[in-house]
C-alpha cells in the first residue's frame, strides 16, 4: 500500500444519476436521520459505480448530502484502498499478490499485465484497462486470482489472462470463476477422495437392532 | 467510590475514573500521548499501558474504567501494576515503535527541550536502536499563518484531530489514509479558521505542529517565564509570557479552571509581535502641526500647562488595555483638579453607577456548566470571547444548554434557536423559549456591548432587565444576569467609578464638546477604538503603548507600557481582580502608566499620595475594598438584592439590529493592530469569509 492521495485532474462538478440518486435515498433511508453519516461508505460505492473513481468534487457532495464534514468524507475515502481517487479503465483488475497467488504464478500474471496494459493504475490510451496489485483476495484455492470488474476471474494461466484481455478489447462478455472449469474449489480434475460409488448407494450399510425395542405387532 | 489496588497502593475512586486517573490518584505516574483530560478518549499510542492482574496482556489504561475491572475470587479489589517487569517491557516497546518512524531531528526541532516524546523516550525507552530500514518520510501540510506542520514528525495521537472537533467545533482536521501511510492534514490542506487553532500546538506532544511565528526563536530553557494574565478580550486568561531580555517571544496559556481550561484564543498567543512594532518610546509634543520628540520634562510641562484650564474644560478617557492603576491615578488626579468630565466607557455602553453586579459577569464563566438555558443578547462570543465560547459549546456537546439568540446570526460553532436581531426582539420575546427560560432552574442572560454600546443602549439595558426578572434571573445562590465584556479595562474603569461625575460629559459628550470648542484638554488613557475629536482647539493628551487612532490624533503624547511590561490590575468580566506581571520592561523612554501620571501631578502642584505601586495599591484598595479580593470572582454572592428590571433607563427601543463590538477579531486593539501575525490571520480570515459568502 502507499501514500493515497486525490488525482491531480479533478473534474469540475459531480451529481448523482437521477437512477443513482434514487438509491442513494434507498440507502439514506436505513439509516436514523441524525446518524445518516453511516451510509458514507455505500455512498462513496455508488459514487464509484457511476463514475468509476471518486472524485474530489463527489467528496464534497457526499459531505454536502450527509451533513458531515468533508474530511470526514476524504479520511474514509483515503482508508478504503478499494475507492479508487484517481480514474481507472472500464475494466479494472485487481491482482492478487499475496502469498499463495504468487506461488501459484501471480508474478507471471503480473508480466501479462504489464505486457498488455502498463505499469500499476496506469489506464490503457483506449480506455479499456487498468491493474493494481492487491492484497489477499480470499480465494487462495483458486490462485492465482484476478478480480475483474466485480467478479473473480480463479486458476488463471498467463494464457488464459491474454484471451480474458482480447475477449474484452473485443467487447465480448467473459465467464467468471475458473478458467480450468473447476466446480467452485472443488479438487482440479474431479474428485479424487471419496470417489467409491457405493458409499453413496446405501449398500455398505449394515442393517441395525436396536436393542429393547418393543417386539413388533404380528 | 471503588476500592483499587495500585501498586499496593489501595485508593477508593469514582467507577467512572478510568484506570489512569485512579492511577494518577494513586500516585503513579502514567505516560501518555493521545491521553488528553479535555479530550475524548482515542486510545490509540498505547503508551499507557498497565498490568491488571488477570488480564491476559497489558492494558491501555486510558481507555478501561475501574468499574470494569474484574475482582479477585473472592471479592479482592482489581489489582493494577504500573511498575512491573511487563509494564516496562510493554513502554520501552511501544516507544520502540514510534521512534521507528520519527527522525532524530531534535537538534533543529522547536519542541526540543519541551517535548514529550523525548521527556518520555528518556524516562521510559530503551537505549539504542535496533531498526536499520528507512525511516518514513510525510509531505508537509499547510494549516495556515500560525501552525507550522513537520508532518513526518508526526505519531498520529490525533489530539489535534478531536481538539479541531470537540473543543473548537470545527472539524477541518483529520487524519487520511491508513496505517504507515496515515496523515493528519486539513481538507486540502485550507488554512484552520478556528479563533483557537493555535492550542493544537500545546497539544501537540511533538514537534509535528509548531508555532509559525515562533519557529526557530528560542530553545525554552533560555526564557524567562513570567506568569500574567491576558487583556486581549475581557476574559482575563492566564497565560505565560515567556521573555528573553527584553524581547517577548510567545504567550503560552496557563491552567486555571474557572476561566480559561487550558485555552487560549489566537489573539493572546500570538499578537505578541505587536509588542515590538509601533511603539511610542518616547514623549512627543505636536509643534507647528508636527509630532516632535521632546523630552519628559517638557513634555510633563507642556502637559501640566493643559490642566490650567478649568475642570468643565478638561476630560479623560480610558481606553480598552488600561490598567485599573493607571485609570486610578488618572481618576485621583482629575478628581484634584475637580474634574467631572471622565468616562471609562469609550465606545459608549450604558452601564455603570447603581450595583456592581449590572456589569458583571455574574453566573461567573464556569456558571454556563451549572446554567441549563442562556441567552446570547447582541453579542457574538466566538469574536468577543473566544475561550468562553468553547465553554459554551461544550456544553451543548452534553445537551445540557438550550442557546437562544437575539442579535448577529453568526456561525458560533454550536446550533442555536435564533430569536431576532435588534433591540424590538427582547420584548417581544414570548413562546417556548421564554417558557423555558422561566422555568429554567439556572437561566442565564448575556449582554454584549453591541447591545449596550448603541444610542438606545439604556432602554436595551432596561428591556434586557426587564426580561430578566421577569424571569426571575436571580435565584437563591445564582445570578444569571451577565454582561460579556470585550475589552480588559472596562470591569476595572467600571469598578472604580470612572463615569461622568455630576453634570460631567461622558465619552460622546466629551467627543461633541472637543469638536465644538468647549473642551481645552483631553486626556486619553489609550484610547483608540473609539471615537475621537477632529482637529481644533482641543489638546489632547495621549498616555498609551502604541502609536495608533489615539496617538495619530494627540497632540501630547507619553509613552506607557503595554501589558506585558509592567505589573498592573486587571479586572475581569466576572468582576475578578488579576494582577499581571512584568516579563519586559517599557520599550525606550516609556515608563509605567500610573507613574507619568504621578510625575505629572507633582509637576501640575497636585502630587498624587503615592510614591510606589504598593502604596497605589494600598490607597486603591482603601477606596474601593473589591480590589482587595484577588482572583475572586464574586458570582452571586452579593445578589440578594439586585433586581435587572431597574437597570438602565426607559426609552424607545430602535430597530437597528445589533451588532458585534468585534468586527474584525484579530484586529481589536492597537497590539493586535501592531501585529504582523495578527495582520496575516485577519487577511486570512476576510479571505475565507470571503469565499464562504460566494
Amino acid at each position: 500500500m502507499s501514500v493515497r492521495r486525490l488525482s491531480p485532474d479533478q473534474p469540475a462538478s459531480f451529481t448523482f444519476r437521477p437512477d443513482v440518486l434514487e438509491t442513494a435515498h434507498w440507502w439514506c433511508a436505513k439509516y436514523p436521520t441524525e446518524r445518516k453519516q453511516s451510509a458514507i461508505i455505500p455512498l462513496l460505492w455508488l459514487v464509484q459505480k457511476q463514475e468509476g473513481w471518486v472524485s474530489e468534487p463527489a467528496i464534497r457532495a457526499l459531505a454536502d448530502m450527509l451533513e458531515m464534514p468533508v474530511i470526514r468524507v476524504l479520511e474514509v475515502a483515503t482508508f478504503y484502498t478499494m475507492f479508487h481517487l484517481a480514474p481507472v479503465g472500464k475494466h479494472h483488475f485487481q491482482l492478487c499478490g499475496t502469498t499463495p497467488c504468487v506461488l501459484r504464478g501471480a508474478d507471471d500474471l503480473k508480466k501479462v499485465c504489464r505486457k498488455r496494459i502498463g505499469e500499476k493504475f496506469a489506464v490503457t490510451a483506449d480506455g479499456l484497462f487498468s491493474w493494481e496489485e492487491v492484497e489477499c483476495l480470499g480465494a487462495c484455492v483458486n490462485a492465482p486470482v484476478v478480480a475483474i470488474d466485480d467478479l473473480y476471474h480463479e486458476d488463471l494461466s498467463p494464457d488464459d489472462l491474454e484471451k480474458v484481455i482480447d475477449a474484452l478489447a473485443r467487447g465480448e462478455a467473459i465467464t467468471p470463476g475458473s478458467a480450468r472449469g473447476r466446480q467452485t474449489s472443488a479438487p482440479d480434475g474431479g474428485a479424487r477422495t471419496l470417489t467409491d460409488p457405493t458409499l453413496y448407494d446405501g449398500s455398505l450399510a449394515t442393517p441395525l437392532t436396536l436393542p429393547n425395542l418393543p417386539e413388533t405387532a404380528p | 467510590m471503588t476500592k483499587i489496588l495500585i501498586d499496593d497502593v489501595e485508593i477508593d475512586v469514582p467507577p467512572d475514573y478510568s484506570l489512569l486517573q485512579a492511577c494518577e490518584a494513586a500516585g503513579a505516574e502514567i505516560p501518555r500521548f493521545c491521553y488528553h483530560e479535555r479530550l475524548s478518549v482515542a486510545g490509540n499510542c498505547r503508551m499507557c499501558l498497565v498490568e491488571v492482574k488477570g488480564a491476559p496482556k497489558p492494558v491501555a489504561s486510558c481507555a478501561q474504567q475501574v468499574k470494569d475491572q474484574r475482582p479477585g475470587p473472592n471479592g479482592e479489589p482489581p489489582v493494577v501494576l504500573t511498575k512491573s517487569a511487563l509494564v516496562k517491557k510493554a513502554r520501552e516497546g511501544v516507544m520502540e515503535f514510534l521512534l521507528i518512524n520519527h527522525p532524530l531531528d531534535c537538534p533543529i526541532c522547536d519542541q526540543g527541550g519541551e517535548c514529550d516524546l523525548q521527556d518520555q523516550s528518556v524516562a521510559y525507552g530503551r537505549p539504542g536502536a535496533r531498526f536499520d530500514e528507512n525511516k518514513r518520510a510525510v509531505e508537509e501540510k499547510q494549516m495556515g499563518p500560525l501552525v507550522k506542520t513537520v508532518m513526518t514528525r508526526c505519531i498520529q495521537c490525533t489530539r489535534c484531530v478531536r481538539f479541531v472537533t470537540e473543543v473548537a467545533g470545527v472539524p477541518e482536521i483529520g487524519a487520511t489514509g491508513r496505517g504507515e501511510d496515515m496523515e493528519i492534514t486539513t481538507y486540502l490542506e485550507k488554512s484552520l479558521t478556528s479563533e483557537l487553532s493555535a492550542n493544537v500546538i500545546d497539544l501537540c506532544p511533538v514537534g509535528a505542529l509548531t508555532s509559525k511565528p515562533y519557529a526557530f526563536n528560542a530553545r525554552p530553557w533560555e526564557l524567562t517565564k513570567t506568569e500574567s494574565v491576558d487583556v486581549m478580550d475581557g476574559l482575563g486568561s492566564a497565560i505565560r509570557i515567556d521573555a528573553r531580555g527584553d524581547e517577548v517571544l510567545r504567550v503560552l496559556p496557563r491552567v486555571n479552571e474557572e476561566i480559561n481550561e487550558e485555552w487560549i484564543s489566537d489573539k493572546t498567543r500570538f499578537a505578541v509581535d505587536g509588542l515590538k512594532r509601533q511603539r511610542l518610546d518616547r514623549p512627543y509634543v505636536r509643534r507647528d502641526g508636527k509630532l516632535t520628540a521632546v523630552s519628559w520634562d517638557e513634555a510633563l510641562i507642556a502637559t501640566a500647562q493643559t490642566l490650567r484650564a478649568g475642570p468643565d474644560r478638561i476630560g479623560a478617557m480610558a481606553g480598552d488595555l488600561a490598567c485599573v492603576e493607571s485609570m486610578k491615578a488618572t481618576l485621583d488626579l482629575m478628581g484634584a483638579l475637580g474634574v467631572k468630565n471622565l468616562d471609562g466607557r469609550p465606545t459608549g455602553a450604558k452601564l455603570g453607577g447603581g450595583p456592581r453586579q449590572s456589569w458583571l459577569f455574574n453566573s461567573t464563566l464556569m456558571g454556563v456548566e451549572e446554567a441549563d438555558v442562556l441567552l446570547l443578547i447582541g453579542v457574538n462570543p466566538r469574536t468577543e470571547a473566544a475561550v468562553f465560547n468553547a465553554r459554551i459549546r461544550k456544553m451543548w456537546l452534553q445537551g445540557a444548554l438550550r442557546i437562544g439568540v437575539i442579535g448577529p446570526r453568526a456561525d458560533l460553532r454550536y446550533p442555536y434557536e435564533y430569536l431576532g436581531a435588534g433591540p424590538q426582539s427582547i420584548a417581544a420575546l414570548s413562546g417556548d423559549f421564554l417558557d423555558a427560560l422561566k422555568a429554567a432552574k439556572r437561566p442565564m442572560i448575556v449582554l454584549g456591548e453591541g447591545a449596550l454600546a448603541r444610542a438606545d443602549g439604556a432602554a436595551v439595558l432596561r428591556a434586557a432587565g426587564r426580561l430578566a426578572a421577569s424571569v426571575g434571573i436571580v435565584k437563591e445562590g445564582w445570578n444569571g444576569w451577565n454582561v460579556l465584556h470585550g475589552a480588559a479595562a472596562r470591569v476595572g474603569a467600571l469598578d472604580l467609578g470612572f463615569v461622568p461625575g455630576d453634570g460631567g460629559l461622558d465619552a460622546a459628550g466629551m467627543v461633541a464638546a472637543a469638536d465644538d470648542g468647549k473642551l481645552d484638554t483631553l486626556f486619553l488613557l489609550g484610547v483608540d477604538d473609539a471615537p475621537l475629536p477632529g482637529k481644533g482647539r482641543t489638546t489632547v493628551v495621549y498616555i498609551g503603548s502604541h502609536g495608533d487612532a489615539g496617538a495619530h490624533r494627540a497632540d501630547i503624547i507619553l509613552p506607557g507600557a503595554a501589558y506585558a511590561e509592567k505589573n498592573a490590575t486587571w479586572v475581569n468580566t466576572e468582576g475578578r481582580v488579576q494582577h499581571g506581571r512584568r516579563a519586559a520592561y517599557p520599550k525606550g523612554d516609556a515608563r509605567e502608566d500610573w507613574s507619568i501620571l504621578r510625575a505629572l501631578s507633582a509637576v501640575a502642584g497636585k502630587t498624587l499620595p503615592y510614591d510606589s505601586l504598593p502604596a497605589l495599591r494600598a490607597k486603591l484598595i482603601a477606596d474601593h475594598p473589591t480590589f482587595g479580593h484577588m482572583d475572586y470572582a464574586p458570582g452571586a454572592a452579593d445578589s440578594a438584592g439586585f433586581d435587572p428590571a431597574t437597570l438602565g433607563a426607559e426609552g424607545s427601543l430602535g430597530a437597528e439590529p445589533f451588532a458585534s463590538a468585534v468586527a474584525a477579531f484579530h484586529l481589536t486593539n492597537p497590539i493586535a493592530r501592531a501585529s504582523l501575525t495578527m495582520a496575516e490571520c485577519a487577511r486570512a480570515a476576510a479571505s475565507t469569509a470571503h469565499i464562504a459568502a460566494e
